[in-house]
């Protein structure tokens, strides 16, 4: 994990934002007024090393999907830059930004609509090695069967429709269509919370499996810190679109910074008896993102005790409090040596 | 799974040739009766002629059986019918069969032309406005086929024919052949003849389906395209080109093969008011001279045609539905 962070870093994302315009009534584009944005992606910024897992967490809603979109270029950022590999992923186009994406790969949090309904699954994982040039005729049929079979699937099952399959299995389907373009980096949205918890380990351990063998980097990202608790060397808390906490897992596990992280954290059953904190119930609902509060975008659901009107001003950035462990809270100090 | 699929599929298609058998031979009934019915008989309306007497009239009746009662006529028809015995058309003096045999080929002609065209057509035009929604070329595109879609047929024809063959001399007026010079020309200049008297009626047909077929089109794939499995077409590395082609218009087919299915049935009944208009000698064109001559064999064989293709057609379309989605195999 340490010597993970010492690598260069895969991944670098910086200030990115994205904006959504908001579909207005007829009396607001009849007089011109400005159009209004939600602010799904706010300032963003971090960086993931080759090898390493960042898991991104946060509740529904606080932009973590249109995140990883925004930096596959699934969807235009607004502002901010993506690169990968020292390349700037914002200003690729046409054959260098599909080149680009055969390294950059995604696990979807769906697995009954990402998946072509009019394909066969083994013809959905075989057209990318196709695209490609990584294979052809017998030698990518091999390498299906091969794929299927390291997801832990029946190669038998590559002439079957995604419709006759489950959800967990479908799941695998998708990383083995992510695997088929040996991308470096897999950006796996959610990948287990429509699964049963059962099957929700299965795939996760297949996941760690994959990145073992295969020295991939992820961008996990997960609604509840449990799940990324297995798999993430180092966790970001996601608020209304801004990173509020980042640190490693351990760190951010063992000491919470900000009173969102620590709500967060309440929630998560732990193993040990007698280690269940006292549950923090966030009050009231995170403000809308289309008319972001001013100030800190936890204000109005924070319980730190130094809590003032300060908050309501100064947006704050996130600092390093305590060594790699990052915060955006202006009430915490910093202890730093 | 793959045998349970296929045995479902045999017995739909058994299954819906029974219905498709009764539904003509209700049809024929309905026409049967309406048509013997109505006002005036063959002999009436064709042969308005001072010389012709009433008694003779009546003698030609009793010859063709009209004058029995209306039961022993059908039973007698459908007798004739189920023995491939269409009967003799009393317009065209000769057997309804042989009429029909004529119409037939040049009906598939230019329906078949026009359907080609015109799907090839709509759904190139639905994937160009699809790729880029609200642009201009998609709001013009969409005048386009609104402007066609909402045309009356026989108003379309007869613009095309002013336009084209009256104040712009560049095709024949009307005919699917010189009537002249025809038989006089060689090989090549007569296929020329024959594309130069087919182009005109059927760009005008294509015109006609092609809008609807672009309309319905575009809204499908703008109803696929936000699909989470396009999000995966396009991450994989694809271009849009092939995201378009391959994912999204294969998912966006259905409405298309439905319009398909209710449009089969003109390649063998002619698309009656353009082939009147261009004087096309097809199916649409003998059943329409057949109505204003009473001829009642030539109608009521018409009108079997057109129910057998309509039954048929919608059959077809289902079984290009699991052609088409998986999910609707074995069910
Ligand atoms: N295409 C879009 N147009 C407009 N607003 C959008 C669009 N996509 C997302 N949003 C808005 O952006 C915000 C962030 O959405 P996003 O899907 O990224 O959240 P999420 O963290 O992935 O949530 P979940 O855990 O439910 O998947 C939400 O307020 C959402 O309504
Ligand atoms: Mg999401």
């Amino acid at each position: 994990m340490t010597s993970a962070r010492t690598n260069p870093a895969l991944l670098q994302v910086t200030r990115l934002r994205k904006d959504f315009p908001v579909r207005q009534g007829l009396q607001h584009s009849l007089f011109g007024r400005n159009a209004a944005a939600i602010r799904a992606v706010n300032d963003v910024s971090f960086d993931i090393a080759r090898g390493e897992t960042l898991g991104v967490v946060g509740e529904s809603g606080c932009g973590k999907t249109t995140m990883g979109r925004a930096i596959l270029r699934l969807i235009e950022p607004t502002s901010g830059s993506v690169v990968f590999d020292g390349i700037d992923v914002a200003t690729l186009h046409g054959a260098a930004l599909r080149s680009m994406r055969r390294k950059m790969q995604v696990v979807f949090q769906d697995p009954f609509s990402s998946l072509n309904p009019r394909m066969t699954v083994g013809a959905a994982v075989r057209e990318g090695m196709l695209i490609h040039h990584l294979a052809e005729g017998r030698a990518a049929d091999h390498r299906v069967k091969t794929l299927f079979e390291e997801v832990g699937l029946n190669p038998d099952y590559a002439s079957r429709y995604p419709h006759e399959f489950s959800g967990g299995q479908r799941q695998r389907i998708g990383v083995a269509r992510a695997l088929s373009v040996e991308p470096e980096m897999i950006v796996c949205d959610e990948p287990v919370s429509a699964l049963d918890v059962s099957v929700q380990a299965q795939v996760i351990n297949l996941m760690q499996d994959l990145q073992r063998d295969r020295g991939l980097t992820y961008l996990f990202i997960a609604h509840d810190l449990s799940v990324v608790r297995h798999i993430a060397d180092r966790v970001a808390v996601m608020y209304l679109g801004r990173i509020v906490e980042t640190a490693s897992a351990d760190d951010l596990y063992s000491n919470p910074t900000m009173p969102y992280t620590q709500a967060l954290l309440s929630a998560v059953p732990r193993p040990e008896p007698g280690r269940q904190t006292a549950r923090i119930v966030l009050q009231g609902e995170p403000p809308s993102p289309a008319n972001p509060p001013p100030g800190c975008v936890f204000y109005s659901r924070c319980q730190h005790p130094l809590k003032d009107d300060d908050c309501t001003r100064v947006v704050p950035p996130l600092e390093e409090k305590t060594p790699a462990h990052f915060a955006a809270c202006i009430k915490q100090p910093s202890q730093l040596p | 799974m793959e045998l349970a699929g296929r045995r479902s599929v045999v017995g739909t298609v058994v299954s819906r040739l029974l219905q498709a058998i009764i539904v003509v031979a209700i049809v024929t009934t309905i026409v049967f009766v309406l048509i013997h019915i109505a006002p005036g008989d063959p002999f009436t309306s064709a042969m308005d002629n001072p010389n012709v007497t009433e008694a003779m009239r009546a003698r030609w009746r009793a010859m063709y059986g009209l004058d029995q009662p209306l039961l022993e006529q059908y039973v007698r028809y459908l007798s004739n019918v189920a023995r491939g015995n269409f009967g003799w058309s009393f317009s065209m003096h000769r057997p309804v069969i042989d009429v029909l045999k004529d119409a037939l080929p040049n009906t598939l002609l230019l329906a078949g032309t026009a359907l080609v065209l015109g799907f090839a057509g709509g759904i190139g035009l639905a994937v160009i406005q699809a790729t880029r929604p609200g642009s201009r070329t998609d709001r013009t595109l969409g005048a386009g086929s609104m402007f066609f879609y909402a045309m009356p047929d026989f108003w379309l024809a007869l613009m095309m024919m002013l336009i084209f063959a009256y104040w712009l001399p560049w095709f024949p007026v009307a005919g699917a052949v010189d009537p002249v010079m025809h038989e006089y020309m060689g090989p090549l200049a007569a296929l020329a003849d024959r594309l130069k008297h087919l182009a005109l009626p059927a760009i005008t047909l294509a015109l006609l389906s092609g809008a609807a077929v672009a309309r319905y089109q575009r809204a499908e794939l703008l109803r696929v395209l936000p699909d989470d499995f396009v999000r995966t077409a396009r991450a994989k590395g694809l271009s849009e080109r092939r995201v378009m082609w391959v994912h999204v218009l294969r998912n966006a087919l259905i409405p298309t093969i439905s319009l398909l299915g209710l449009s089969l049935p003109v390649l063998f009944t002619g698309a009656v008011f353009i082939e009147r208009v261009f004087a096309w000698p097809g199916m649409g064109w003998v059943i329409l001279n057949g109505v204003a001559t009473r001829d009642y064999p030539l109608v009521t064989a018409g009108v079997i045609v057109a129910a057998a293709t309509v039954t048929l057609g919608s059959l077809g379309a289902d079984l290009l539905y699991s052609v088409a989605d998986p999910r609707i195999r074995g069910r």
